[in-house]
């Protein structure tokens, strides 16, 4: 069974308000008629009080007189008097007691006959009967049970102290009912009209409450497995309390995703040091045997006997020889070596010697060189990073795409920044991007990046990669080396 | 000089109580016919209207009245001091009848002995039709109205009485016939609701009369104006309202039956009383 805490907060809401609404135009309904009711029953009460003491103080004379007929005139005028049947609280009967409870007089003779026993007519009489109302009663004696379908007031009819008999008026309740019904009525009729403007309004506004409650928690339900982005989050950060909630949310996912990154960043840059370890050790343990293997073929080639299928076979061996070599030079990145700063020359000379690729693929290149100055950076190191940033750019835009390259530098960081509008980097790959032998398109060996970040490494910069849709982009960021003067 | 003197002095107006033996409840009818006098008499005409037919005998005994239109009962009683000044014609006769009547819904009763101890109404204890016939035919059988009955009251009208028996407050009343025919005439829907049960022998019928005090040439007058008033157009007319066919001079031993009752019920009053 769906119990009410399970429900969404975006019936709930309304629903609690629709529920509010209804409960309070339904009380506030049925105060009106309560209270209404209330106050035509004491209208008619005291109307019917004073009516009660009128024809009781009329009636001592024909009572003392023994006068029934006069005594039926005057209560017969109360009823002659043309009612509204509907609205008015007509006494439906009025009946004279004497002394000794007999009905002397009554407006229903044909119910009534004089000198008869009004309780066995009327059983609901006796409480009066047995109990006759008080002679200077201030209040008026009221009798009316659940059971009767009238209600009775009781006056004294009195003449100096001595009980001359009993008025009794008899009210019924039908039209006080019907009064009631059409009271009850209108006041169902007003509160579905106070509802139909009311609940739709309660109801707009409650969901427009739970709106933001909504909207937060299926933000939180996207955060695993992975963290939606800034853009994907539409929470409105207002100045009361969800809005505050929704603001410190949008705080806490960008920390969270913050770490993420960072996470992942500790993840790549362990793996690729990792690698660097061994591709270190390896090419160090490579180095020195081959360096003795070329060597002795070296002074074999000199002083050995010059057979020719024995030098071919050399050759064949010292060639195979240097690729290792080239290949464990190319994963054994130094940076140590001593050179002149990076200046303006070297750019001239990068753009040069990329210019055929370039025009290989009618590649619109624009170079935008914000330095004057020779940087106290190796030159060789940036060279050889512009140019494998180049080439890969090159490699990865469109026939007749777009390259660019800029250049800049603040007080302490040289900035080169290297774009192109080719085909972008799926995501999943970004984090292998710079693993060696990692490559993106057939042709190169995978080592271009590999190379790269050894030396941004080593110089202690930083890699950013920002890959979209037709617009890929490597910034690299060079810490400027302190100049020895 | 004596026509000066008329002249100077208005006449005297003549007052004429009227009780109701007849429907006296209609006022622009009365006054009507006091116009009709008016101008017939050639002098003021007043109508005096009481509560009860003693207080109208006893202004015309007293001398405060001139005329009085009233019960055949209270005249023979004061026969010596009253004057017979007219007497209307009903039905072509100067006689009424007196009715027993019950509720419509009683269709049993079929004479007063089915209303022994019942609830009944009288129009007034002077009335010959309202009461004394009752009364009489009580004695005969040795009853007295307030033993015999439970409960007695006087409405002080006869068409009250038809009133008191159509809304079921008594069980059975004496009612003068005359006005009860009369009513089941202008007011259907009140006789129809009750049932004559028997009609009593004929009575002379209530006469107007005069005080001892009033002049002959005053009660001529008022004769002459009476028995005409059916050979003019307004006077039939009025005569119509009234539901009657003319005024005759009449003769008191008309009454005479009414006379022998009331000698006979007065003997037994005093024979019951302690």
């Amino acid at each position: 069974m769906l119990h009410l805490k399970h429900i969404s907060l975006g019936y709930k809401i309304p629903l609690r308000v629709a529920a509010l609404v209804i409960v309070t135009a339904s009380v506030l309904a049925s105060v009106l008629v309560y209270r209404s009711i209330g106050n035509l029953r004491d209208n008619m009460i005291a109307n019917a009080d004073s009516l009660g003491h009128l024809i009781a103080d009329t009636l001592i004379e024909p009572i003392l007189h023994d006068d029934v007929w006069r005594a039926f005139e005057i209560i017969s005028i109360p009823l002659s008097i043309p009612q509204d049947k509907a609205r008015d609280q007509g006494a439906e009967y009025i009946l004279v007691l004497d002394a000794s409870n007999k009905v002397f007089v009554s407006t229903q003779p044909d119910r009534f006959p004089i000198l008869s026993d009004p309780i066995t007519i009327e059983p609901g009489l006796s409480p009066i009967v047995k109990n006759p109302p008080e002679l200077h009663a201030q209040v008026p004696v009221i009798i009316e049970t659940r059971q009767l379908s009238s209600f009775y007031l009781a006056t004294a009819i009195q003449s100096d102290g001595v009980r001359l008999g009993t008025l009794i008026v008899s009210y019924s309740k039908e039209p006080f009912e019907k009064r009631f019904y059409s009271l009850t009525q209108s006041a169902i009729l007003i509160t579905l009209l106070v509802l139909a403007v009311l609940l739709p309004f309660g109801v707009y506004w409650a969901r427009k409450m739970a709106a933001p409650l909504l909207q937060l928690s299926e933000t939180m339900n996207r955060i695993a497995p992975n963290l939606p982005e800034a853009s994907e989050i539409e929470l409105e950060e207002t100045k009361d309390e969800i809005g505050q909630l929704a603001k410190s949310f949008k705080t806490m996912l960008a920390e969270l995703k913050g770490k993420e990154q960072l996470q992942q960043q500790i993840i790549i840059s362990d793996r690729l040091a990792a690698i660097g370890r061994l591709t270190a050790g390896v090419a160090h343990e490579i180095n020195n045997p081959l360096g003795g293997m070329l060597n002795a073929i070296s002074t074999y080639k000199r002083h050995g006997v010059q057979d020719p299928l024995t030098l071919k076979t050399l050759s064949i061996l010292e060639r195979g020889l240097q690729q290792i070599k080239e290949t464990v030079a190319a994963l054994l990145v130094e940076t140590k070596t001593q050179t002149r700063p990076f200046d303006l020359n070297d750019v001239t000379d990068i753009c040069t010697l990329v210019q055929s690729d370039m025009s290989g693929k009618q590649v619109s290149f624009t170079c935008d060189i914000d330095i004057v100055d020779a940087q106290p950076l190796s030159s060789t190191l940036v060279r050889q990073i512009i140019i494998n940033l180049l080439l890969n750019a090159v490699h990865a835009t469109q026939w007749q795409g777009c390259v660019r390259l800029h250049i800049w530098c603040d007080n302490s960081n040289l900035f080169i920044d290297v774009f192109n509008d080719g085909s972008y980097i799926p995501k999943e790959k970004i984090s292998y991007l710079f693993e060696p032998f990692t490559s993106l398109n057939q042709g190169g060996n995978g080592l271009g990046l590999w190379v790269i970040y050894q030396i941004v490494q080593q110089l202690g910069g930083v890699i950013t990669v920002q890959s979209d849709p037709d617009e890929t982009r490597f910034i690299i960021q060079l810490p400027l080396q302190e100049t020895h003067e | 000089m004596a026509a000066e003197r008329i002249l100077s002095t208005p006449p005297h107006p003549l007052r004429i109580g009227l009780t109701p033996v007849i429907l006296d409840d209609q006022a622009a009818f009365l006054n009507k016919w006091r116009d009709y006098l008016q101008h017939k008499l050639a002098r003021p005409v007043i109508f005096v209207q009481r509560g009860s037919y003693r207080e109208v005998v006893d202004l015309l005994r007293e001398g405060k009245l001139e005329f009085a239109w009233i019960c055949g009962y209270p005249y023979i009683r004061n026969i010596n001091n009253f004057r017979l000044v007219a007497v209307p014609l009903y039905h072509d006769e100067p006689l009424y009848h007196s009715y027993l009547i019950v509720p419509a819904s009683d269709t049993k009763t079929s004479s007063l002995d089915n209303l022994r101890g019942k609830v009944f109404a009288f129009s007034d204890p002077d009335s010959n039709s309202g009461y004394l016939y009752t009364e009489y035919l009580l004695s005969t059988q040795g009853f007295l109205p307030a033993t015999y009955f439970a409960k007695t009251f006087y409405t002080w009208s006869h068409r009250k009485v038809v009133e008191a028996i159509a809304s079921g407050l008594a069980q059975g009343g004496s009612v003068d016939g005359y006005v009860w025919d009369t009513l089941s005439k202008t007011h259907p829907e009140l006789t129809s609701r009750t049932r004559v049960v028997t009609e009593s022998p004929k009575f002379g019928f209530p006469p107007i009369v005069a005080s001892s005090s009033v002049s002959k040439h005053d009660i001529a007058a008022l004769q002459n104006v009476l028995t005409q008033m059916v050979h003019d157009k307004e006077g039939a007319s009025l005569l119509d309202s009234l539901n009657l066919n003319g005024f005759v001079i009449g003769n008191p031993r008309l009454f005479d039956s009414i006379a022998d009752m009331n000698r006979f019920v007065e003997k037994k009053r005093i024979n019951v009383a302690p």
